[in-house]
């Protein structure tokens, strides 16, 4: 049996004229942690979202667990309840406190007991030591704070992988550490993971791949030692020097 | 060295004292300026009313303690309904037409949001009819309806009373406004707010009943009540079908007694009607945000 998660095959994105993923392709293993880098604009987002069905696809292929989602019988809001997927600016839902935004999925969307998941979201909560927050209010926490709140939110739904995009390039440069401390302690925990980031650090200690995308072009993956001390293309090495 | 800089606070001395005529309005006695200014204002009507050549008549015409107490009770002997009961008509018929408003105004503003092509035929008519009630004056509406419904001699339907139909049009009206003022609300929540959503897997359904509407209806709660107090004004308006709610009642109360004191009595009726309701909303607004946001 393979092990594949998600798997990519040769996915073409437009918005209108602009082609802005030009065929694709990219697998994700189980316990897997892929980092995506590139430029702004280079199509890591619309990639992201393409996984997860908020975009449609104009061509190729986005599988999850062996199963075509470009099928049209296939039920978007089934796929996304096993996918995680965490934003650049939390987008947390400021009319709920931080335990309504935990609870929310898993009691409307998965339909389980209220009672039981609150007890589960404590828990997580406990884990990233904002217990104590549960009723406030998420325009009261720090940026930090808050997108600690939003990973565990997509954690809440247990999902398969989660999908980070840019999760840190809204924040203070004094909180970016926190967030990806979860992060680090998520992957070592074998959490499937495809993260979107600027951060070449933290893609170089936790990526088990490091993807470079170039105008919506794959240039070049591999193991993070490949691709930051020998890039084999020009265009990686540049973007590398840029970002250094 | 010479300085050519952009920005140079050196090149010359501000004054920052407030000249003569602003003293009264700037710092701390802005308190006491709208204190004068105030007193100023009343003391000018009461002139009006006191030494203007009419001033003794325009005030009994509108003021008069007996007419304004025979209005409130009303007189059967004299065939003056009190307004009274005519108030109790206007509160009902607006409490009955917010709640319709407010759920027609939700309907339409979905069918018009919605992207999805089993509501295409709804969405046309959605905006058809916001279009077409948004024109028409509601005292055209207040009439056909008023004398249209009967002349169809349907059961039930067109047997109402005169409040029933007035209800029926300012449903009719103000769903088409209140629909805009929604649309514009469910627009103004972030577009994060959906994706976050729907990445929980939560349904387009449940993501505007649980995420979008919430927020779309608290941005929106100001122009909203704005809508609401022009609805309750607009009660008056139910007097053409002949329905005795409070202007009617003032209007028979003068025939009466060739007395004006039942208008002003309406008049203070709708102003004690919003007043309470608009401070409550403030109210309600402030604490929201005291809850949500950091005090500063």
């Amino acid at each position: 049996m393979s092990d594949v998660v998600l798997a990519m095959d040769s996915v073409v994105k437009r918005f209108g004229d602009h082609e802005v993923l030009k065929g694709v392709s990219l697998q994700l293993h189980r316990h897997e942690v892929v980092c995506l880098i590139g430029a702004s604009g280079s199509g890591k987002s619309t990639l992201l979202r393409c996984a997860n069905l908020l975009e449609a696809i104009d061509e190729g292929h986005v599988s999850l667990f062996g199963q075509n989602l470009v099928d049209p019988r296939i039920d978007p809001d089934l796929v996304r309840r096993h996918i995680g997927m965490v934003f650049q600016s939390y987008n947390l839902f400021p009319h709920l406190d931080v335990l309504e935004n935990v609870v929310l999925g898993p009691v409307r969307a998965l339909k389980r007991d209220r009672a039981e998941v609150e007890e589960e979201a404590q828990a997580l909560l406990e884990r990233i030591g904002l217990r104590d927050r549960a009723h406030d209010y998420p325009e009261r926490l720090s940026g930090g704070q808050q997108q600690r709140v939003a990973i565990v939110r997509s954690l809440a739904m247990r999902p398969a992988l989660l999908l980070l995009d840019e999760v840190t390039s809204a924040l203070d440069p004094t909180l970016v550490g926190e967030v990806l401390d979860l992060l680090v302690d998520l992957a070592h925990r074998g959490t499937t993971m495809l993260i979107a980031t600027h951060e070449m650090n933290f893609a170089r200690d936790v990526a088990h791949q490091v993807v470079y995308l170039d105008a919506g072009v794959l240039v070049e993956q591999g193991t993070p030692e490949q691709i930051f001390t020998n890039p084999q293309h020009d265009s990686t090495r540049s973007f590398l020097q840029r970002v250094r | 060295m010479t300085i050519d800089a952009d920005v140079d606070a050196s090149k010359e001395t501000p004054n920052f004292f407030a000249p003569w005529h602003r003293r009264l309005f700037v710092g701390r006695r802005g308190l006491v300026a709208s204190t004068v200014s105030s007193a100023l204002i009343v003391v000018a009507i009461a002139l009006l009313l006191f030494v203007a050549p009419g001033g003794a008549t325009f005030r009994y015409v509108f003021f008069d303690g007996h007419n304004l107490w025979l209005a409130w009770v009303g007189d059967p002997r004299l065939g003056i309904d009190s307004l009274r009961d005519g108030m109790v008509t206007n509160i009902w018929m607006f409490l009955v037409s917010e709640v319709l408003v407010l759920f027609f105004g939700l309907m339409i503003a979905w069918c018009r949001i919605s992207q999805s092509p089993v509501l295409l035929p709804f969405r046309v008519l959605a905006t058809a009819y916001t279009d077409v009630m948004r024109g028409i004056p509601l005292i055209l509406t207040m009439l056909i309806i008023g004398f249209g419904l009967p002349e169809l001699r349907l059961p039930v339907i067109s047997s109402q009373s005169d409040a029933v139909y007035g209800v029926i049009s300012l449903t009719l009206c103000y769903s088409a406004y209140v629909a805009e003022v929604i649309r514009a609300g469910i627009y103004s929540v972030p577009n994060g707010q959906r994706l976050a959503a729907r990445s929980l897997g939560l349904t387009q359904t449940v993501t505007m009943r649980r995420v979008i509407l919430p927020q779309a209806i608290r941005n929106v709660i100001p122009p909203l009540l704005n809508d609401f107090i022009s609805l309750q004004k607009d009660t008056a308006i139910v007097s053409v079908l002949g329905a005795i709610e409070v202007v009617r009642a003032a209007q028979i109360f003068s025939a009466a007694t060739f007395n004006e004191s039942g208008l002003t009595l309406a008049a203070i009726f709708f102003i004690v009607l919003t007043i309470p309701m608009t401070r409550f909303t403030d109210r309600l607004l402030a604490k929201d945000r005291a809850k949500r946001l950091v005090h500063e």
